[in-house]
């Protein structure tokens, strides 16, 4: 009896052993390991971000270019999805039943995969319009684990402006590593002012923290809503494009590839940025991206390509205004100078060129009839007003930038514009040695030819130089941000050129005879008084390019605009009246001229470019 | 004082009754935070949860008294009837049981109204063995060789197992067969959890004279067996056949020939028995098996296996020190414990009433079961011994692998946290085996027959 007795100690010494371990345990896992805590968090609140709409974009005269429209998502939780009527669901969803058994396999698969957990809302339909989704909203509680996720789409009243405007679409991985605001399935502007003015329009998002429980159903605000924070809705933004202007620029480029802009010289405002071919942009929306994207990726007329703003064109006869310029600044010439053309200009076996005109010609002369041989007379001394040609040559370039040429214009609102190509002396020297160049070896240059590529925003914003007399205001998009009830204005860097105001009255001068007697006659509106200049650049693509470009009225320029149509032929047939009929458009609001209009609207020259040589 | 003052008056250990509240309490607080609907307007009710289980607290209080006021000879008395009922009982379970979940262990009235025999066979056995081995000359050990179990067989070598655990007399053997019937028919139950509470009686056998050797190698096999998981067998092997052999090496050098055998004998039962761990491992059913390695953290099954132990896990770590608060833990209110007011009923404790709430539970309990075991000891007559014994294993068995389960160092075991988790049946057996022994208790000193 005492023996065994004893074992009663290897009882209770088991029994308080085992407390012991388990109150150890407990200490572990309450007291010592934090991180329970925050699992606990993990299961229990829920972080439902708050998406604030978007900011509309409004045009010059306030008229809506962008706006939101509610879409909702389907939205499909895995674990709580149940058996349903797939017919009467998939009809009020408004998808066939193929689509409805593959989506829901695909998320199945996903959190078969463990790449998605059960318990996470998961879109099976994205972006259904409004429409559709009325009549299921009301039968939403006869399926448990679905429902209904309002998003917002973007919506263009006129579908014009695609290339300005942008569009936005998902958040790619690069920006959600570098930027901690965006997260997988957010929205983000991807081009245009939509990514110029991202955060502007975006607003900031809001969080609110709620307790939820194992089936994910809300039960309340964590803290009272003491960690929540308030979406601030984006703001609204007024840009610099005259809807009107825009719309019927588009109309004008349809069938016919090429770019207009249009600016207003006194602003640097940018009233129409036409690139056409061009796209609807309510095709970038939504759903439709995934299936228009690579459409218009593929289209061979590329569509999704700004020819406003990217690689540029050789500027043609366009380009003889600037060198006239810099002569006169540099005292190469006066208005005075007249050089001698007999059908063209010859110098130590080089011959540039020309069309039959009086001769000897002026500077006014030369800029109406387009002289090609006045101005490699004029380059020429400009390059040589050096010793070294390369001197010469670097003069000529720096005023040239000082134009805004071979500018990328860094302090503007236009995203992706390119510089466009401005050679360098370096790129002589490379070709031909040091000291292996000089004036004739580069004349094409005089007349906008050669190693030489301009695009069409920087030769607008040449043209409104001219009409400013000497500045220009760094082009861009936006006119004012919404806030706070006022428009708050956004100011744009004032750029001197190296040319002085007295300089600019002959070469405008000059441009007025063109549309009054000279190459640009088509474009003359009975009293607005006009200056202008023709361009034909040739190129390797095709016909030549038609280049026009113009500011109006000339005692007060509201408008200064360039056009430029691919392989459409001579700078007066296409490129000249579309100008001409902007300028009205803008001007007077009413075209004088429907014949010419007619003409503009159907001509198509979308095939005129030479097959590619087997 | 004489026999028969001692006889009337009923001395009540108060402490294991006040233990036996405050645990059926606090119970019932946890089951109400764990079923409760999260509106500010419900309505107490006695179709809820927590009703129907505050309903069966009322019943086992009832209960309780009435056998308090039963005279204690009741007990010894109807012992065998009470033993043969849980038999049959177990073996009806058999053929007309419901089967839940993969165990047939479930008699279903209504859905409402359910039975689990094995509950009571605990009770009816416990009450069968402390009849039988109690009587006064009742001994594991021959005392003439007319009780010897050779007598049988003389050469039988059934009977060297049962001589190796101490077991020489027929009458011991018998006890062994009493214990052995309803075991049996638990584990054809196929209900894990019944079957380890139940073994757990054998720890009445080692109070009562067998030796503790099968213990032991009980606890060092399922030792081996977790170890075997997770490291290679070879590192098992190699430090258990080195230790054996140095061992037997010893007793050899000191002429201890015979202990030197069977310490390379038990070495080499040792060895094989790693081997077939291997085995019984990858014949364990694939859940049990999963189980077993999430346990010893070979396996990390978040979503599937060890699901509910992780998000138990999580209850008890986030309630901290001093806990959320009654009503105010979300795990518990928002339910991510999976049959958290059943199995998983510590978590809730964990969370809400912290490291000072879940410790005072257990507290509480040890206490109770060590007080049960000093009671024990202190029995005029063997039979209140053996049944209080019968009683601490029970409970002991039910606590370790509960709690143990919750705070993820024991496999998952579904098995009830005595007198806390929801369930009538549980909570009424349990007051039933604990209140029999408080009232044998109560009359000590008495000799019951």
């Amino acid at each position: 009896m005492n023996e065994t007795g004893n074992k009663k100690w290897i009882f209770v010494g088991v029994f308080l052993f085992l407390g012991t371990v388990f109150l150890l345990k407990l200490a572990m896992l309450q007291i010592f390991d934090e991180d329970y805590k925050k699992y606990a968090n993990m299961n229990a609140i829920r972080r439902v971000v708050q998406f604030p709409p978007r900011g509309y974009i409004l045009d010059r005269n306030g008229e809506l270019m962008v706006y939101n429209e509610v879409s909702y998502d389907l939205m499909v939780i895995p674990r709580e999805a149940e058996e349903l009527d797939t017919t009467e669901f998939c009809m009020l969803a408004d998808m066939s039943k193929e689509e409805f058994v593959k989506g829901m396999s695909n998320i199945f698969d996903q959190v078969e995969k463990k790449r998605l957990s059960r318990s996470q809302p998961t879109p099976l339909i994205k972006q259904m319009a409004k429409e559709n989704v009325a009549t299921l909203e009301e039968k939403m509680y006869k399926y448990p684990g679905y429902f209904l996720q309002p998003r917002i789409l973007r919506k263009y009243p006129k579908p014009v402006g695609a290339h300005i405007l942008g569009y936005i679409g998902e958040a790619d991985e690069n920006l959600i590593n570098s930027d901690s605001y965006y997260k997988p399935g957010d929205y983000v502007g991807k081009s245009g002012l939509e990514k110029s003015y991202e955060e502007v329009l975006r607003g900031v998002k809001g969080v609110k923290n709620l307790y939820v429980d194992n089936l994910n159903n809300p039960k309340g605000s964590y803290m009272d809503g003491q960690y929540d924070t308030t979406a601030v809705p984006g703001k609204n933004i007024t840009c610099t494009i005259d809807l009107n202007l825009q719309e019927y620029g588009e109309q004008l480029m349809v069938n016919k590839k090429g770019g207009i802009v249009a600016i207003e010289p006194k602003t640097g405002e940018i009233l129409a940025m036409v690139s056409s071919p061009t796209y609807d942009p309510n095709l970038l929306v939504g759903r439709g991206i995934r299936k228009n994207y690579p459409i218009l990726l593929q289209d061979k007329n590329l569509p999704l390509f700004n020819r406003t703003n990217m690689d540029g064109y050789p500027p043609g006869s366009t380009f003889k205004l600037l060198n006239g310029l810099i002569g006169l600044q540099l005292g190469v010439i006066t208005p005075e100078t007249k050089y001698g053309c007999a059908g063209g200009f010859v110098a130590g076996g080089l011959r540039v060129g020309c069309h039959a005109h009086a001769s000897p010609s002026d500077l006014r002369y030369s800029i109406q009839t387009s002289c090609n041989a006045y101005y490699c007379q004029v380059f020429r001394a400009i390059v040589q007003n050096e010793k070294k040609a390369e001197d010469g040559f670097n003069i000529w370039r720096e005023y040239m930038l000082s134009f805004g040429i071979g500018s990328d214009f860094p302090d503007s609102d236009i995203p992706n514009t390119k510089t466009g190509l401005l050679p360098t002396a370096e790129r002589y020297n490379k070709i031909y040695g040091k000291g292996g160049w000089k004036a004739l070896t580069i004349i094409s240059l005089a007349i906008g030819q050669g190693e030489m590529k301009v695009n069409v925003l920087q030769l607008a914003n040449m043209t409104a130089m001219i009409a400013n007399r000497g500045y220009f205001i760094t082009p861009h998009l936006l006119k004012s941000i919404h806030e706070n009830d006022t428009d708050r204005k956004v100011q744009f860097k004032k750029n001197q050129t190296k040319v002085d105001a007295k300089h600019f009255d002959p070469v405008i001068e000059g441009m007025e005879c063109v549309v009054t007697g000279g190459t640009g006659r088509v474009t003359q509106i009975d009293t607005i008084r006009i200056g202008g200049k023709t361009g034909t650049a040739q190129n390797p693509h095709g016909k030549d390019h038609s280049v026009f470009i113009a500011f109006a009225p000339v005692n007060d320029p509201k408008i200064a605009i360039a056009v430029f149509v691919e392989n459409s032929g001579f700078g007066a047939t296409w490129a000249a009246p579309i100008a001409s009929l902007m300028i009205e458009k803008y001007l007077r609001g009413k075209i004088s001229r429907p014949d010419m209009e007619k003409r503009m609207f159907e001509g198509n020259l979308m095939n005129t470019v030479k097959p590619p040589v087997p | 004082m004489t026999d028969r003052s001692l006889k009337r008056e009923a001395r009540i250990d108060w402490l294991p009754v006040f233990l036996y509240l405050f645990i059926v309490v606090f119970g019932w607080f946890n089951v109400f935070a764990a079923t409760r609907p999260d509106t500010d307007d419900f309505i107490f009710s006695m179709s809820t949860n927590y009703g129907r289980q505050a309903m069966w607290i009322g019943f086992s209080l009832v209960a309780a008294l009435v056998i308090m006021l039963f005279d204690s000879k009741f007990f010894p008395a109807f012992a065998y009837p009470i033993y043969i009922t849980g038999i049959l009982l177990l073996a009806a379970v058999l053929v007309v049981g419901q089967e839940v979940a993969g165990s047939k262990s479930w008699f279903v009235i209504t859905e409402a109204i359910k039975f689990q025999p094995s509950e009571f066979a605990k009770f009816a056995t416990a009450l069968g063995l402390a009849k039988y081995m109690g009587e006064k000359n009742f001994s594991f050990l021959s005392t003439s060789r007319y009780n010897r179990i050779e007598t049988a067989n003389p050469k039988s070598w059934v009977f060297l197992p049962l001589r190796l655990i101490g077991i020489t007399s027929m009458e011991g053997a018998f006890a062994l067969i009493l214990f052995l019937v309803p075991a049996a028919l638990i584990l054809l139950e196929n209900d894990t959890g019944s079957t380890m509470a139940f073994a757990a009686l054998f720890l009445v056998f080692y109070r009562e004279g067998v030796t503790g050797i099968i213990l032991v190698a009980g606890i060092v096999m399922a030792a081996l067996f977790l170890l075997n998981v997770v490291v290679d067998e070879i590192y098992l092997i190699i430090p258990v056949s080195a230790i054996g052999l140095l061992g037997a090496l010893y007793l050899f050098f000191r002429r201890n020939i015979k202990p030197g055998l069977i310490v390379v004998i038990l070495t080499a039962i040792t060895v094989g028995f790693i081997f077939m761990s291997n085995y019984i491992l990858d014949n364990l059913k694939p859940h049990q098996k999963t189980r077993v390695e999430v346990l010893m953290g070979v396996k990390k099954d978040l979503k599937g296996a060890g699901y509910n132990v992780n998000q138990s896990k999580i209850a008890i770590g986030s309630g901290g020190l001093a806990g959320k608060g009654f009503l105010n833990g979300t795990q518990t209110k928002y339910r991510f414990v999976p049959k958290q007011y059943t199995d998983f009923i510590f978590s809730a404790v964990g969370e809400e009433w912290g490291f000072l709430g879940a410790g005072l539970l257990i507290a509480a309990y040890v206490l109770l079961l060590c007080r049960i075991i000093l009671r024990a000891e202190k029995q005029r007559s063997r039979f209140s011994r053996i049944y209080g014994y019968s009683v601490a294993s029970i409970l002991f068995a039910h606590f370790a692998l509960n709690v143990g389960m919750a705070i993820g160092i024991m496999p998952t075991i579904g098995i009830p946290l005595p007198m806390v988790s929801y369930g009538g049946s549980s909570l009424f057996s349990f007051t039933i085996l604990l209140f029999v022994f408080i009232k044998l208790d109560s009359n000590r000193n008495e000799i019951l027959w």
